[in-house]
């Protein structure tokens, strides 16, 4: 009872406030003589509210997450499609950086001598950062602004509120499913991004020097530690989270008409690709923290 | 029951006087600076057809939004099938949902989805479970009625306006609510397939005792349907009464519509 009070509460507040900020930037247009001091109101203003929702969307998220009933077909059905809709590109990408990482790699290690570090300077690279980091920000592409664009065009077309009118808690079934499938998906397409990024490597080693698969496969497991591989797979679940919730928060929340729904999945890009790199940030912070 | 009925002329449908599903008290509504609705009354009885009539964006899909708990109303009553809904909590609205169906004035349909799982969609939410065969053929009846018998394995981006609306038609039909919002039902579509579409909900009222809320710019299936016209304007129920009296109406603008 006083949980629902709460938010009875907490919805008024929060309809008050949008409307003062309505108002605020109403006035924006009619009164010139104060623009910039009100500009800079409402801009504040509109930053606040903006994370306000977007802490209210996530707290929603984890709220509705745990609570019954869960939509497996639907979340199996979509963990398929964005796992498989973005393996392709992700693996051309990964076969790519590994080769070109080894043959850019290998001129300065030469002038040190140290040609045979090769194969661990480059594993240790892919799986440490560039692994991680490159499959979040094409993953952030391709599924972070398809599941913008989709959703926005289901809330334009009211499909949205379609589903709500039938029995269904459009939440639960849209934004649930793609923001976990998305947290599950990309750690997988990280690792086989690394494994692949690993072959593109053996090719780029091979293309100058003569390295066996043996010795290439030996030299990247002495490399690498335990402490190398796990904070890296880690944090790709944070930036599947992060990619999923944001892409879901953009879509679920654009704004009414056609123009919405690319703007949806722009900001839904620019945005997810910013988060991984924050999350990354933290990420080193907090594991050398362990390490020391 | 002491149930005083009345029977209209056009009609052999029953409607019944005093049993009210729908009540609304002072209602309001606004966006913002925007008052929507200002003060809306109605009263709507069991198995009676309600057209609204008004002009664009006097907010007439508003209204029947408030109705399934689509937007808040900001103040006033509204009851639904003996419930007010402001008391209601989430398991009740969505009980109280089940028995209503909503027509949306641009289909509303699922893209992602074929036809047939289109209309397989609100039969799977259904929390009882239906069998296959059923499943199946109530998809086929549905499309049936509205004449889509082709249409079930392709895809809504395949169809043509009117097709989904029709579609549209059919899904929210497929579930036999109670209560009927149908949200411009017969825009866009030729007069033939728009008394079809007409002809139908009449059949629907008569079938299963629907209540129905009409909102149409369409006069003709406003005086095929409607057992009683309201129009709305500037927020307010400002008329009511049947398509006779209204189209002989002293009022000018009133008989606009009509015309
Ligand atoms: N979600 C919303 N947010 C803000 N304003 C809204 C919203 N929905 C509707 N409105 C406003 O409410 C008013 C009424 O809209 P509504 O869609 O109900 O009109 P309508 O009577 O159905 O018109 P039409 O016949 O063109 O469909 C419009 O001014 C619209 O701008
Ligand atoms: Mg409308």
């Amino acid at each position: 009872m006083i949980k629902h009070n709460l938010i009875k509460y907490f919805n008024k507040f929060k309809k008050l406030y949008l409307h003062q900020s309505n108002d605020q930037l109403n006035d924006v247009d009619t009164n010139q003589e104060n623009f910039s001091e009100i500009n800079l109101n409402s801009l504040l203003n509109k930053f606040f509210l903006e994370v306000t929702s977007i802490a209210t969307f996530t707290f929603r998220f984890f709220k509705e997450v745990i609570k019954p009933p869960y939509e497996f077909n639907e979340l199996i059905k979509q963990s398929f499609l964005i796992g498989y809709k973005s393996f392709p590109l992700i693996a051309i990408t990964g076969f790519i950086i590994g080769l070109v990482l080894t043959i850019q790699t290998r001129p300065t290690l030469a002038k040190f001598g140290a040609q045979s570090w090769l194969p661990a300077m480059v594993a240790v690279s892919i799986i440490r950062e560039i692994g991680p980091v490159i499959t979040a920000l094409i993953f952030a592409g391709k599924v972070g602004s398809g599941i913008g664009a989709e959703l926005a065009s289901m809330k334009v077309t009211e499909q949205i509120d379609a589903m709500q009118v039938s029995d269904t808690n459009p939440f639960k079934y849209l934004v649930v499913t793609r923001v976990v499938s998305a947290t599950f998906m990309l750690p997988i397409l990280v690792v086989l991004s690394d494994a692949i990024a690993l072959c593109g490597s053996y090719v780029g080693v091979n293309i100058k020097g003569n390295v066996s698969t043996y010795l290439f496969v030996t030299q990247i497991f002495q490399s690498l530690e335990f402490q190398d591989i796990l904070p890296a797979v880690i944090k790709t679940f944070f930036f599947g989270f992060a990619i999923g919730l944001i892409g879901c928060y953009e879509g679920y929340n654009s704004n009414k008409g056609t123009e919405g729904v690319g703007k949806s999945a722009n900001s839904a890009v620019v945005f997810a690709s910013l988060m991984v790199f924050i999350i990354d940030m933290m990420a080193v912070q907090i594991t050398s923290l362990f390490q020391n | 029951m002491n149930t005083e009925t009345i029977t209209f002329e056009n009609e052999n449908s029953v409607i019944q006087k005093d049993s009210t599903v729908v009540r609304m008290e002072h209602l309001k509504k606004s966006f913002g600076n925007n008052h929507v609705l200002r003060d809306i009354n109605l009263v709507i009885n069991k198995g009676e057809n309600v057209v609204i009539l008004g002009q664009s964006g006097t907010g007439k899909s508003v209204l029947i939004k408030c109705i399934v708990g689509l937007e808040d109303i900001d103040e006033g009553e509204l009851e639904i099938l003996g419930e007010n809904f402001a008391e209601l909590n989430n398991k009740q609205l969505i009980e109280i949902r089940k028995k209503i169906g909503f027509l949306f004035q641009s289909g509303a349909l699922y893209d992602s989805m074929t036809v047939r799982e289109n209309l397989e969609f609100p039969l799977r939410r259904k929390s009882e479970s239906i069998s296959k065969d059923k499943m199946n053929e109530l998809v086929i009846e549905a499309l049936h009625n509205v004449g889509l018998d082709e249409a079930i394995n392709k895809s809504p981006s395949e169809l043509s306006g009117g097709m989904r609306k029709r579609l549209g038609l059919a899904r929210t039909l497929i579930l036999k609510p109670e209560i009927m919002l149908y949200d411009e039902p017969t825009t866009g579509l030729d007069p033939i397939t728009s008394k079809e579409i007409s002809n139908l909900i009449l059949e629907v009222q008569k079938k299963y005792n629907t209540s129905s809320v009409i909102i149409t710019h369409d006069i003709e299936c406003a005086r095929l349907t409607g057992n009683r016209i309201i129009i709305l304007k500037e927020g307010i129920c400002t008329t009511e009464g049947t398509y006779e009296e209204l189209e002989r109406s002293e009022d000018q603008w009133i008989r606009s519509f009509f015309e």
